[in-house]
């Protein structure tokens, strides 16, 4: 397995490490619960460095993204953070990144963990079929370490070490800075449905940030958080998961994605999707709450009226609502809120409604 | 760190205790070190009053927050009753798993069955064993 810079800190602090697409990862230090409450309520740290991270840069490089990505990256500007979408010809997605816009002609890609290689390898073809002979791909993973910082206290802590006023970062904006005197970048985003940062600093500097926002964040109750309640987190948010909710089979229509897919520009996977669209999907993710006992899980039926309809991408217990919670793919015809649907769960079918997404959204 | 395993009791491979009642009936429940490697207990599906099982069934589902384990017989017999506190507090099996987190009580097919299991010693060198 491989493993992140923080990993032997992991371990100094208890943290339960499994095996998380090949890279040795803390699902927790403590409990899933305490954890993801501390994130809602204070503060949580998360270690993000198994993400990749892919520079592109040269005088084509938007051409490039433009051609790569479903958004629209026409009006983006260096500070600004997007997310966009990777799609295969037929319209499928292979990865949901986040585009940071450096400076004229150079980007940062930011990828999944376990599809990293796969996107790398699918730049390179883009470019070398298109002739986009002007750009430089680069897998900088190795030598990018992140960490995520997230929670209401978030800002407060940081601030403690980032010079700038973080109140004048506006969410889904990026800085060039320093934190605790490392060059870093930090954008306000995240993947808990909290306010919080996403920190990029030099991989061997990492460990020290990771130290020293815990000690500065330990009065603000801070704390590390495992991959554990980053899945809760992201589900009470409504957030997708890559591998659960998506893969290469599901197009961006069928999840929530159709905000970041423009069809007033070209790239891969357009002519798929324009005729999927003339034709119609046959499945949608809806987000439910269980209504009888029980969890629904990843892989479960879901039926109604005695009919097999769909299946579930995710399900867990929320520990915010107190109840269990998913999200499935479902018939069209089914998606409105309020459609009582059924849940295979072991032998029992046991009920659940359709509500609209996300599950928890905080106050603001 | 685990609570120590009562002496009086037997132990599965599968993490679960049985207490014979010395009168046919045994309570089942899960060992504290289960309850530690699950954490977090969200939900516990019990067996209907009545059912019989043979060992090695599944009698009862214990969720956590990230996943759901079965809670296999090691013995057989029929559900003379259940946990109902677990309906509403599963979290009693993280507390308390020897005493108020018990799960169901049984009434053996053969009064025997328990005697085949681990003791507490043997069972506390297999969970030494397995953290090798």
């Amino acid at each position: 397995m491989k493993k992140t810079a923080l990993y032997e800190r992991h371990a100094l602090l208890g943290g339960t490490i499994v095996d998380f697409g090949d890279w040795a990862m803390p699902v927790q230090y403590t409990k899933v619960i305490e954890e993801h409450n501390a994130t809602r309520h204070r503060a949580g740290l998360f270690d993000i460095c198994h993400m990749g991270e892919i520079e592109i840069k040269g005088r084509q490089a938007f051409d490039l993204l433009q051609l790569a990505l479903s958004r629209n990256l026409q009006n983006q500007y260096p500070g600004q953070m997007k997310l966009g979408l990777l799609l295969n010809a037929q319209g499928g997605i292979m990865d949901d990144v986040t585009v940071y816009p450096l400076k004229e002609d150079a980007y940062l890609l930011v990828t999944n963990a376990a599809t990293k290689d796969r996107d790398y390898q699918w730049l390179q073809k883009i470019k070398q079929e298109k002739g986009f002979d002007e750009v430089s791909i680069m897998d900088i993973s190795d030598r990018t370490g992140k960490l995520d910082l997230q929670g209401p206290v978030s800002e407060a802590i940081l601030q403690k070490v980032v010079p700038e006023p973080l109140n004048e970062l506006k969410y889904y904006h990026a800085l060039h800075t320093s934190v605790s005197s490392i060059p870093a970048m930090i954008s306000r985003s995240g993947y808990t449905g909290e306010d919080g940062f996403e920190i990029y600093a030099a991989a061997e500097k990492i460990g020290n940030l990771w130290d020293d926002l815990l000690d500065v964040g330990g009065s603000y109750g801070l704390r590390p958080v495992g991959l554990g309640a980053r899945d809760t987190l992201r589900l009470e948010a409504g957030l997708m998961l890559n591998g659960a909710e998506m893969d290469e089979t599901v197009t961006p229509y069928e999840v929530v994605y159709g905000w970041i897919t423009n069809m007033e520009k070209g790239f891969i996977g357009k002519a798929a999707l324009e005729q999927l669209k003339r034709e119609g999907f046959n499945r949608k993710l809806v987000g439910f709450t269980m209504t009888d006992r029980g969890i629904a899980r990843h892989g479960y039926k879901v039926f109604m009226e005695g009919q097999k309809v769909g299946y579930v991408t995710s399900g867990t217990f929320s520990p915010t609502l107190g109840k269990a919670i998913g999200l499935a793919f479902v018939p069209p015809v089914c998606q409105e809120p309020g459609t009582v649907i059924e849940i295979e769960i072991r032998n029992n079918r046991a009920k659940a409604r359709i509500v609209s997404l996300p599950f928890y959204k905080r106050k603001r | 760190m685990s609570k120590v395993n009562p002496t009086d009791r037997k132990y599965s491979k599968d993490h679960e205790w049985i207490l014979d009642h010395g009168d046919g009936i045994a309570t089942l429940g899960i060992t504290d070190h289960a309850q530690e490697l699950l954490t977090d207990i969200v939900y516990v599906e019990l067996p209907e009053i009545g059912k019989k099982v043979t060992s090695g069934d599944a009698i009862a589902a214990v969720e956590s927050v990230k996943s759901v384990s079965d809670i296999f017989s090691p013995i057989s017999g029929e559900v003379i009753d259940v946990n109902r506190k677990l309906e509403a507090s599963p979290n009693l099996i993280n507390a308390d798993a020897f005493g108020e987190g018990w799960i169901v009580k049984l009434n053996m097919d053969d009064a025997a069955a328990g005697s085949a299991l681990m003791n507490a010693d043997e069972y506390e060198s297999m969970i030494v064993a397995d953290r090798q």
